[in-house]
């Protein structure tokens, strides 16, 4: 058993409904009790979704258990075709209903239903909801990509451009929306032409002519990596790998597309509306030089996090982690480049602790993380799901391409203290109106955060109490003239000099002794 | 104006005694884990441990629509499938999660074990576990359990299976005593108890109590008081310790609140006189704050979609304070005995509907055309795309409703979603 305060993914026929509800024409029959329709809430509520989710619950109930749940299961699925006639039928189990072994899939297939019925097998006491998700995808593209459209390749067709499927986009995804429109206007800027787009808004028809593309582009391979690896093997249709998030990412992905496509996009690693690079280059952003990044989220987006913050912000990346277990090895060689050691876990008060003993300058994580950061007084922002109704901004706000790199350099400064602001509040001190902890002036009325009572200090007071290191009066109020944001840093360094030089009390000469040691 | 309620005029048989439509079918309700979410606030020293899967873990923290960050006094623990192999070692393993929390948490005096749909399946007996880990850590920790599996509990019925098993825990007392039975918000108790101290009635106990400490003494000169509609076992379990009933209407609207306090002052004897002058200003309070939305819902057809059991008191008090038509009437639920003064009130025409086959009702509430429906948060959006104006059912339980100062408040969140259309020109 393993005790869960939050956490960050669902089961994993939440993520069978993710698949199923970003396609059209598909409807998913789930042997599930009572309140497991709780899931159509997030779709209906987080994502605002103006219809219901395609799925039908059996709802069995405890008079069910010893009668026939099986009968249940075989009349809601009739039912639902009856009723939504759709092109396709996912069936499957929840985690209760696994448990009592009906068998949807033999169930279905006595119906003898007139369209395909694809069953979906889910061990919800292992997996989770990527891993659905993926699952799910790969069970749809299996039993319904047809080995004909293969046969002809879209591009055969006197002049016409190569062309590719974008695989891994579903409903409550992280901007997939905004995503899949940036990555279809990038690869039309290169010559290339987009075939099919699945799962998101696809139906069992388009599925059924992946094949007639010339090669895949693995948008989610949380999601689409399976499925992709299949039609390799099967269509020999190459993946493209590289997922375009950051200047460079994307730079890699034209370059990739492009030899793949035959295509020439030299001229297109510098788009007039790539804002990032200069943006960064400019004297402004100084002030972002060194600033300690706390790096949390699905494997994906953490790892291009990651590598953006060292290489296109100038951050230090201080830690990286990610809940994403299935692809936690990328995960690893991406924290092992940055000299680090990957934190791989989807135990939320784990990364709380590592959060508060690292004290970032920035995290940049999930909503989970937003409000360890809250708590801590440290300034967040959100780059991966778990989604929340605030991931579905109204504006057009993708991740990927160069305007996905233009949305992160904001999203990420946003919370920041300006550059002239920080030095101001590191010159006078004590001025009456700069309230410790106070928030960046942009952020308005912002609470001021209690600092000082946040559990990184706490940790630290700990850490001082078993260290028997002494603070001089003296000392201790000239280290309450640094700014909160970076005191704590600098109580940890003066003690870790302090130790180290076999000093029992931490005089002014000390402090000022680990700075010069230290450097900022 | 507190009078014995009489029915509408051309009402006069009410509901009681009409037909109801059963369905079963899909129902798009939350099951009984979901009462954590107010539950874990109400009692401040008590920490709710589901045992069962990531599905539970997921559908609370998404309940409420958004997820609550305090640090939460709820947690599940997952079942994996190691813990499926071997029942003896599901209990070490669950033995060994609670030493953890309670090491987390010295400030826990009492701990639920919350049973869900896959501990129940796979038979893992949490009552034998509760009385086995009591034995370890009373008299610091009291560990209790219920059930909120999905194939046993809707929704609020998780509330009464958790007041269920805290009624073995009360005191017992011989002298006469009234318990307000329900959770209800602390201030809608703290007015209550005002009142009811006014009139005189002495102890005056509420269940759930603020504290574990706190715990209202029952026995056979107990008299209790629902405040809410779904509490069947609990009112089973106090009567079983000599508790009885004081049958009355929901504290819902001016009157209702009025008849349910009206109740209580008549079992123990309150001089009218001295009860007219403790509730007369507050009620009259409450039916002018009630009056201002009038104009604009009397007339309006309303559907409720089946949700906290709470619907036919609310269908009462929107049909005679406000004068909407409730066209449907749907509750998970239907507990004709302590529902029946509700019931007698309602208009005839009524059509009551307990449990639920969601399609078939929804083609029900679209032949209806209703003008405004009352659904979950799986339902709403999909309705309002539809053009069907919608209020939360969810709303109407994490709101303080009851009693006479909220009287406006709880007709002002069914005038709400008609007024913001009114206003919108996009």
């Amino acid at each position: 058993m393993q005790l869960t305060v939050w956490t960050y993914e669902g089961p994993p026929h939440v993520g069978a409904m993710r698949v199923a509800t970003a396609m059209k024409n598909v409807h998913y029959v789930l042997h599930a009790p009572q309140g497991d329709t709780y899931a159509d809430l997030l779709f209906t509520m987080i994502e605002r979704r103006d219809r219901r989710p395609p799925v039908t619950y059996t709802t069995f109930q405890a008079r069910d258990l010893g009668a026939d749940t099986a009968a249940l299961f075989k009349t809601a699925l009739a039912e639902a075709y009856e009723r939504f006639r759709p092109q396709a039928l996912l069936v499957g189990a929840s985690c209760t209903a696994e448990l009592i072994q009906d068998d949807p899939a033999g169930l279905a297939k006595a119906l003898g239903l007139p369209v395909p019925v694809v069953p979906i097998e889910l061990p919800s006491y292992q997996r989770k909801e990527n891993w659905g998700a993926a699952e799910t995808f790969y069970q749809l593209v299996r039993n319904l990509a047809a080995p004909a459209a293969a046969q002809g390749k879209r591009s055969d067709a006197l002049n016409a451009r190569p062309s590719c499927n974008l695989l891994g986009p579903t409903a409550l995804g992280f901007r997939h929306r905004d995503d899949v429109t940036e990555v279809t206007r990038l690869l039309d800027l290169i010559g290339v032409d987009v075939h099919v787009v699945a799962p998101l808004n696809a139906e069992p028809a388009d599925l059924a002519r992946l094949g007639a593309a010339d090669f895949n582009v693995v948008l989610y391979p949380e999601v689409a990596d399976l499925a992709a690896r299949w039609l390799e093997r099967t269509f020999g249709q190459p993946a493209v790998r590289t997922v375009p998030i950051g200047v460079g990412a994307t730079r890699a992905f034209i370059a990739e597309v492009a030899s793949l496509a035959g295509a020439d996009a030299s001229r297109l690693s510098e788009q007039p509306d790539s804002r990032l690079p200069w943006y960064s280059r400019s004297v402004d952003s100084t002030y972002l030089t060194g600033k300690r990044v706390f790096v949390f989220g699905d494997a994906t987006h953490a790892i291009a996090a990651a590598r953006i913050a060292a290489e296109e912000f100038g951050f230090t990346v201080v830690g990286l982690g990610s809940y994403s277990r299935e692809q936690a090895r990328d995960v690893r060689a991406a924290a092992q480049r940055l000299e680090l050691e990957a934190l791989i876990t989807d135990d939320y008060l784990e990364v709380e602790a590592k959060i508060a003993e690292l004290e970032p300058e920035l995290v940049l994580g999930t909503q989970m993380e937003r409000h360890i950061a809250k708590r801590l007084g440290i300034p967040c922002a959100v780059i991966s799901a778990p989604v929340h109704v605030q991931d579905f901004p109204a504006r057009y706000s993708p991740q990927m391409g160069f305007e996905g790199a233009n949305v992160l350099f904001d999203t990420w400064v946003h919370p920041l203290m300006m550059g002239l602001e920080e030095h101001l509040l590191g010159m006078f001190r004590e001025d009456f109106e700069f309230a410790d902890g106070a928030a960046p002036s942009h952020l308005g009325h912002a609470k001021a955060s209690a600092a000082e009572d946040a559990p990184a200090e706490t940790a630290v007071a700990q850490a001082l109490q078993d260290s028997d290191v002494i603070w001089a009066l003296e000392a201790e109020s000239e280290l309450r003239k640094i700014p909160f944001f970076v005191r704590g840093k600098a109580r940890r360094n003066t003690e870790h000099f302090a130790a180290a030089q076999g000093i029992q009390t931490i005089t002014l000469e000390t402090l000022y002794d680990a700075k010069a040691h230290f450097g900022r | 104006m507190t009078a014995i309620p009489q029915p509408l005029p051309g009402a006069q048989s009410g509901c009681h005694s009409a037909p109801v439509l059963r369905e079963r079918g899909q129902r798009e309700v939350f099951c009984g884990l979901t009462g954590i979410v107010w539950l874990h606030r109400k009692i401040q020293d008590a920490f709710f441990l589901v045992v069962g899967s990531r599905t539970c873990a997921h559908l609370i923290q998404s309940a409420a629509g958004v997820m609550i960050f305090a640090e939460p006094r709820f947690a599940t623990a997952i079942i994996e499938e190691r813990d499926l192999a071997g029942l003896a070692d599901a209990n070490e393993e669950l033995d060994r999660v609670v030493a953890r929390l309670l090491e987390r948490r010295p400030d826990i005096k009492v701990l639920f074990l919350i049973g869900s749909c896959p501990s129940e399946v796979i038979k893992l007996d949490l009552s034998r576990a509760a009385e086995r880990l009591s034995q370890r850590y009373l008299p610091q920790v009291r560990v209790l359990n219920y059930s909120g599996s999905g194939i046993e509990t809707t929704f609020t019925q998780g509330e009464d299976a958790c007041l269920a098993s805290l009624v073995p825990e009360l005191p017992s007392t011989v002298d006469p005593s009234l318990m307000v039975v329900g959770t209800l918000a602390d201030v809608v108790e703290d007015q209550f108890r005002r009142m009811f101290d006014a009139m005189g009635i002495g102890a005056v106990g509420f269940l759930p109590p603020r504290s574990s400490s706190e715990l209202p003494p029952v026995g056979p000169n107990t008299r209790y008081l629902l405040a809410q509609p779904f509490l069947g076992d609990t009112a089973r379990a106090l009567e079983s310790r000599g508790a009885t009933r004081i049958p009355a209407l929901f504290p819902l609207g001016a009157e209702g609140t009025s008849q349910w306090l009206q109740a209580a002052a008549a079992a123990f004897g309150v001089d009218p006189v001295l009860f007219e002058c403790v509730v007369g200003p507050a009620c009259a309070r409450a039916r002018k704050a009630v009056a201002r939305y009038r104009p604009a819902l009397e007339g309006r057809r309303i559907f409720f979609f089946p949700d906290s059991q709470l619907e036919p008191p609310l269908a009462r008090f929107l049909a005679r304070e406000l004068g909407m038509q409730p066209v449907e009437v749907g509750t998970p639920f239907l507990h004709r005995e302590h529902l029946a003064p509700e019931l007698a009130l309602l208009p005839a025409e009524t059509r009551l509907s307990e449990g639920q086959d969601v399609e078939r009702q929804l083609d029900r509430c679209h032949a209806a055309d209703p003008d405004l429906v009352v659904c979950g948060l799986g339902l709403a959006n999909p309705l309002e795309a539809e053009g069907l104006a919608t209020k939360w059912s969810i709303e109407l339980v994490f709101s303080p409703i009851q009693g006479f100062e909220q009287a406006g408040d709880l007709a002002e969140l069914f005038h709400r979603p008609l007024e913001r259309r009114a206003r919108l020109e996009v």
